[in-house]
Order: structure tokens, then C-alpha cells, then sequence
């Protein structure tokens, strides 16, 4: 773990809206606070006060229930006041805007606002009408910068480095944000990427971001130090993606056939919520000595509250200060 | 009668090819005669022209009104004020107004209410099928006689194949032309931009330009099939433009436009997020700008219109997949046309022949040249001049423009409708 002293820290932007555009500098700096929360998170007492008197509101246009959880607690072990917006019940649902929304929810001075939306670019879209700070908790298909870091805190605690591993990421490609994140963020810090996919997931040109493109498991699980599995997000698609399920985890379903291709010692990764027997066998998933999943969920809270720490004490005002 | 002698201009007529000092005399609502060596009549109020470009009035040939039925996106005053801004004085309405225009009472009413407000002429399109819904043809003739100038659905594609077939065949009954916006639905569906790398890193979904492709080459068969009369609007991608080239080669009677959007942005105008860039069909790749400005070139392009797509704030500060498509074009058609000179890719006469008399022709209409004897509809343009496009500043009520903040070159001080001044520029 590096010490930082904090009268040095500097965080460079005003929000948290994807990993595209963050420096490797940036990244390491977000990385390092989180992995110094990692350990305290573990203590019976975990209250912490620097965001004493601070407000942090959820505002989730999707259902979720892991991020939103552990953003709230990553907010409350900070000594921070949160709030959790849910749309179900709220104005929402009336039919009002999204910018009223933000602006009705600006005027509240809030320090920090946490938002998820299923279209991408709606996180910006707010962020460009509130003076507070905002992170994206995933937009669309766009980005989920969350994820990515706490993932890339998982790879870096467990693999001791992120620079020179080769990464698989598998599955529903076209429709995921965590993919998109990932592929920036792992980019960055100098790993290389494959991605796994039926041509169908495959979104058009996405071998520009810098990746390699296997339609294969045997063949692109290659080598590989790690397996990134994606949820199968049935809800975005509109049909005809691929004929079943059972054909789709014949292909592309982790189970132990397949990953024998990796490097012994890969580990395996998942964002969930995990659909079992779909992307990813029962018994993979469950496997101890391989799977990095529920170590994933831990990470989320210490990176979550790096983010919330960052941008609340040490970014730069909207006044430029 | 009242006369006006419009003097020291350089006399544009893209249709004979005319470019000459000189000056031009109308009487009444009609230009009675102009060339170089015209004395003023005693009587004659003088327009000193101060060697500027006097051009016949622009031919926008793809317009959306949004009157009757959205009168806050946009009305027949506020798109007549914003098309006499941009010099066009003859603009051709879509029929997806509501109620939409698959009706002669609607056609009548649209024609008459622009007659009235006296600024620029509207001629309305006549719907291809009832209500736009694809399935039944409206009354095409009985629309036709009523004076709408083409038949097409607007901003939706006629996708079945059988009614496609079926509108063109039974169109040429009547000497009337079907224009299709080629997209083939089923492949552009949920789609909001171009497919590509700009979409997959924004997360959007992408329509591909094979949308465009496969409905442009199935016309063409069905034209050459019913001996329909057919001409595709706004092309957007490189190989439209080359399928519509071929079927030109081959003799058929086909016709295609495009419009400003397509030959002066692409798809990174879309940035992060920017809905003015949203627009249908979508922004393309640079290789497809450059395809649609060698169209241009090569004359398999006929014309340019503006696509002039109003719509109100709320209905672009949104979330992009959720935004409306379209964006206005009557004030930047002149301009942004012009950048086809400025850049060098055609000479002054050949693109203002794109947004007067080639237009015009395509639509028999009696407008877009200089001529003795026809309405004196003009346009007094200072083509060199600089200035920024400022969205805050546009006539049209709906300020959705892709252009904002452009740098541009080109201003019209006066346009003229009937003999009548109804736009001059502020000193």
C-alpha cells in the first residue's frame, strides 16, 4: 500500500463520467486511495468523518441493487449524509425531465450526485446542469467507471499488476458499459485485451478502442491471466441476438472445458448480477481458489469511497479553484 | 405599375449560365427585363446593387412545416421568415404535418395560409399512403390536381415493396414523381446515429448505411420495373451515391438530393452527446462526406435542399437516444452551399444552379432563374462576406441548427418575393 501525503493530492476533474480521457496517473491515484480504504473496510468500526456534513444523493434511473448499496455505504462509512433518490417513487415518474430533475436536485446543494440512467450520454447531459459533482454510475451501454476501477483494484491486489496481462473479456459485448469502461481503463494501464464474443455482440468497429476480437472461447481464452465474463443483458435486446440460451452456453458459457485454455493460475471476473448456466457454469463461478467475484463486491466500497473522497475534497471547483 | 431597377449587380443566372454586370428591371410581381447594358426607366425606384450578386430567389425542395399540428416547433410565418433570412423564396413542404397532408382540404389550407402570410411561396407535398402509415395509397391524383408537386412520406420510408411498386406505378398515371427517404426500417430500427467507431464509444446504437444502400438499389429495381418516376432524397452515404450514378448510366429516370448536413459534417459532430447533431439519416464517415461532395461534382446529385427540421428545446435537451431527429436548415442552405465555392469544389454558378433552377426543374416548377416575364423573386447576396453562425439569432421559432457557431461566408442583404422586398438585411 503507498502512502500519499494528502496535502499533495490533487484530482484533476470535476466529475466522474467514464474512464475515457483519464490519465494513467489518475487512475493509479484513484487505485492507491482505494487500496488504503481496503483493510479499514474489514474493522468492526468503519465510520470515518472526512465527508462530515457533506451530501451525497443516489439518483438511480435503473434498478440496482450492489452498486447503489455500496455506494451508499461507501458514502456513510465517510462520514457523509446520503440519500437515496429511487425513481419508482419519484417526480420521475410524473413525466418531468431529466434536466428538471437535475436542476430541481441542484438547488439542493448537494455535494455529490451519484446518477445511473439506461440511456447513454444522460449522465453528462446532468453533469452539464448542476454545480455539484457528479459520478457515473453506468449510462446506457456507454460507461461504468466504477466497476472498471474495482475491477482493476481486484486484478491489481490479486495479480500484483496490471501492465503486460492479457485480459479476456466475454459475452454481451454490444450492450455492455462495463466492457466499454474496462477496455479504456485496462488500455490505460497497459494491459492487453480481448474480447469474446458471437459476431452479433460484437459492436461495429470496436477493434478501434484497441482491442483484439475472437469469436472462439477456446481460441481467445488462450493464455490469458484473466477472464472477465459479461451479464447477458436480454433486456437491452430486441431479438434475434443469438437462437437460445442452451446454444449460447454451449458456445460461450464458461465452464471448465473451455477455461483450460487460460493460464492455470486465471482468474475469473464477473460484474454481476451473474445469470448461472447462462454466461457462466455454477461450479466456475463458485470456485474458490479462481474466482475473484465476491472479492469484486469488497473492492466496489473502497474504490466507490476513493471516488467519493477524490472528487468531494480535492477536485477542482466550478469556479476553477 | 410599380417598377424597381435594380442597378450595379452582377447578374447570376446559374440556368443560362449568365454572369455579368449589369441590372435588372422588374414591374409589378414580375422581372420585365435585365442584362448588361439596361438603363434604368425614369419612373423606376433604384436599387443600387454595389456590384453584388443578384440571384434568383432559392428553390428549397425538402421542407418540413409544422403547421398545422406542432405550431410550437415551428409555423408557416416563423419558417417563412427564417426561409426569406436565408434567400430561398419557393419552399416545398413534407406532408407529415398533422393532420397530414393525404387530403386535399389539408393541401388547400397549407397552400392558402402561405398565400396569405405573402413571404415565401410554400408548395406542399402530397402523401404517398394514407395517414404515412405505408399501407394504403392516398388519393394521388385527386392531390395532384389540387397542386401538390411530388408524393412521399416524409421523413418515413415507403418500406413495402408491393406499395412501393404499386406508388410509382400508379403515379406515372398522372406525370407525378415518388420521392423516397431511403431507409430500409427494419435495419435502422432503435438505431439513433451512424454505425461505427463514434457510436460504439458512445454506447449508442448504431444504423448502419447499408439501411440506406439496400432501400436506394430495391427503388431502383421497382422504378425500372413500373417505369415509375423516382427520386431518393437526401443521400447520405457513399455508395448510394454510387448505385443512383449507375442506374444514370443505365438511362433511368432516377434523381437523388442531398443536403447540407451530409456534405459538411460527419459523424463527429456528434461529439459527446450533441443532439443538434441528430439528425435523420444520420451524420456519416469523412469517406462518405467526401463521396457525397464528388456527387455533387459529377452531377449524379441533382440538387441540395435544406432538410429543415424544426423542433423545440424539449424536444432536444434529452438523453441522445431519446432526442428528436432533424435539425433547421432554411438560414445556412445559402451558406453552407456557398462552402462548396469557397472550398473550390465547384464554381459559383454550378452550386447556385443546386439550390435554384435544378430543383426547380425537378419539380416543373416555374421558379429558381432569371427571366423575362417570370416572377421576380430574387436574392441580393454579398458571397464573400464572413459571419458566425448563432443559433440565438435565427428567425425560425425552433433553433435546432447542426451549425452553430460555424464560421461561414456569404450574406443575403435582401430577398425579394414578387416583386416585393420581404427581407433585408440590417445594416
Amino acid at each position: 500500500m503507498s502512502e500519499i501525503a494528502l496535502d499533495q493530492i490533487r484530482f484533476p476533474h470535476r466529475h466522474l463520467l467514464g474512464i475515457e480521457g483519464l490519465s494513467q496517473d489518475v487512475i493509479s491515484l484513484l487505485l492507491d486511495r482505494a487500496e488504503s480504504y481496503v483493510e479499514h473496510n474489514r474493522q468492526t468500526d468503519k465510520t470515518l468523518s472526512m465527508l462530515g456534513g457533506r451530501t451525497i444523493i443516489n439518483l438511480f434511473y435503473e434498478d440496482s441493487t450492489r452498486t447503489r448499496t455500496s455506494f451508499e455505504l461507501a458514502g456513510k462509512q465517510l462520514g457523509g449524509n446520503v440519500i437515496n433518490m429511487s425513481v419508482a417513487t419519484s417526480s420521475v415518474k410524473k413525466g418531468e425531465t431529466l434536466i428538471d430533475t437535475a436542476m430541481t436536485l441542484n438547488a439542493m446543494h448537494p455535494d455529490v450526485l451519484v446518477v445511473r440512467h439506461n440511456d447513454s450520454g444522460a449522465v453528462q447531459l446532468l453533469s452539464e446542469k448542476v454545480n455539484c459533482a457528479v459520478i457515473n454510475a453506468g449510462d446506457g451501454r456507454h460507461e461504468h467507471p466504477t466497476q472498471a476501477l474495482l475491477d482493476a483494484l481486484t486484478i491489481r491486489r490479486r495479480k500484483g499488476r496490471i501492465s503486460g496481462l492479457l485480459v479476456a473479456i466475454c459475452g454481451d459485448i454490444a450492450h455492455s458499459r462495463v466492457a466499454r469502461s474496462n477496455i479504456h481503463l485496462l488500455n490505460a494501464m497497459g494491459a492487453q485485451v480481448r474480447l469474446i464474443a458471437p459476431k452479433t455482440l460484437i459492436p461495429s468497429s470496436i477493434e478501434r478502442l484497441g482491442v483484439e476480437v475472437f469469436n472462439d472461447m477456446n481460441e481467445g481464452l488462450k493464455d490469458c491471466d484473466i477472464v472477465m465474463m459479461l451479464r447477458l443483458q436480454t433486456e437491452r435486446m430486441q431479438g434475434g441476438f443469438f437462437p437460445s440460451i442452451r446454444e449460447y452456453f454451449h458456445f460461450f458459457g464458461l465452464d471448465y472445458e473451455k477455461l483450460a485454455n487460460a493460464r492455470e493460475d486465471a482468474l475469473i471476473m464477473h460484474p454481476g448480477p451473474m445469470n448461472r448456466g447462462v454466461e457462466i457454469a455454477s461450479e466456475v463461478a463458485d470456485d474458490i481458489g479462481r474466482s475473484a467475484i465476491r472479492e469484486q463486491v469488497e473492492m466496489g466500497v473502497a474504490v466507490r469511497m476513493a471516488c467519493l473522497e477524490l472528487l468531494t475534497l480535492y477536485a477542482p471547483k466550478e469556479d476553477g479553484s | 405599375m410599380n417598377r424597381v431597377a435594380y442597378i450595379n449587380a452582377r447578374l447570376l443566372d446559374p440556368a443560362s449560365g449568365l454572369d455579368s454586370p449589369g441590372a435588372l428591371i422588374s414591374e409589378g410581381e414580375t422581372v420585365v427585363d435585365f442584362g448588361p447594358d439596361l438603363s434604368p426607366p425614369d419612373d423606376a425606384q433604384i436599387v443600387d446593387c454595389k456590384g453584388l450578386c443578384l440571384i434568383p430567389g432559392l428553390v428549397d425542395m425538402r421542407v418540413q412545416l409544422r403547421e398545422p399540428g406542432e405550431e410550437y416547433k415551428g409555423t408557416l410565418a416563423s419558417a417563412g421568415r427564417a426561409a426569406t433570412a436565408g434567400g430561398v423564396t419557393s419552399m416545398v413542404c413534407l406532408p407529415n404535418t398533422n393532420p397530414v397532408i393525404d387530403d386535399m382540404s389539408v393541401l388547400e389550407f397549407v397552400a392558402r395560409r402561405a398565400r396569405k402570410l405573402g413571404l415565401a411561396k410554400v408548395y406542399p407535398y402530397g402523401a404517398v399512403t394514407k395517414g404515412l402509415m405505408g399501407e394504403e395509397l392516398a388519393e394521388i391524383g385527386l392531390l395532384s390536381e389540387s397542386g401538390a408537386l411530388a408524393f412521399t412520406d416524409g421523413v418515413k420510408a415507403v418500406s413495402n415493396a408491393q406499395i412501393m411498386r404499386r406508388a410509382l406505378s400508379y403515379a406515372s398515371n398522372f406525370g407525378q414523381m415518388i420521392i423516397q427517404h431511403p431507409e430500409e426500417p427494419s435495419l435502422a430500427q432503435g438505431g439513433v446515429m451512424n454505425s461505427g467507431e463514434t457510436s460504439t464509444r458512445l454506447g449508442l446504437s448504431g444504423i448502419p448505411r447499408e439501411a440506406e444502400i439496400i432501400m436506394v438499389e430495391r427503388d431502383i429495381r421497382l422504378a425500372e420495373m413500373t417505369g415509375g418516376r423516382l427520386h431518393f432524397a437526401h443521400l447520405s452515404t457513399g455508395e448510394a451515391v454510387d448505385v443512383v450514378r449507375r442506374a444514370k448510366a443505365r438511362g433511368l429516370a432516377i434523381t437523388c438530393d442531398t443536403a447540407p448536413p451530409y456534405f459538411a459534417l460527419s459523424e463527429i459532430a456528434v461529439g459527446e452527446y450533441r443532439t443538434f447533431a441528430k439528425l435523420s439519416p444520420p451524420l456519416r464517415a469523412e469517406e462518405d462526406r467526401l463521396a457525397v461532395i464528388e456527387g455533387l461534382q459529377d452531377g449524379t446529385i441533382d440538387a441540395i435542399a435544406s432538410d429543415h427540421a424544426p423542433h423545440d428545446e424539449e424536444s432536444k435537451r434529452l438523453p441522445f437516444a431519446q432526442a428528436a431527429f432533424g435539425g433547421v436548415g432554411l438560414e445556412t442552405l445559402l451558406v453552407i452551399t456557398l462552402e462548396l465555392f469557397h472550398n473550390g469544389h465547384l464554381d459559383l454558378l454550378s452550386a447556385l444552379r443546386l439550390i435554384t433552377s435544378a430543383p426547380a426543374d425537378l419539380l416543373k416548377l416555374e421558379a429558381g432563374r432569371l427571366k423575362k416575364g417570370a416572377p421576380a423573386d430574387l436574392v441580393l447576396v454579398d458571397p464573400g462576406r464572413g459571419w458566425k453562425v448563432d443559433a440565438d439569432k435565427m428567425q425560425s421559432i425552433s433553433k435546432n441548427t447542426p451549425f452553430d457557431g460555424r464560421p461561414v461566408q456569404g450574406v443575403v442583404l435582401k430577398t425579394v418575393v414578387d416583386g416585393r422586398t420581404v427581407f433585408e438585411k440590417d445594416a
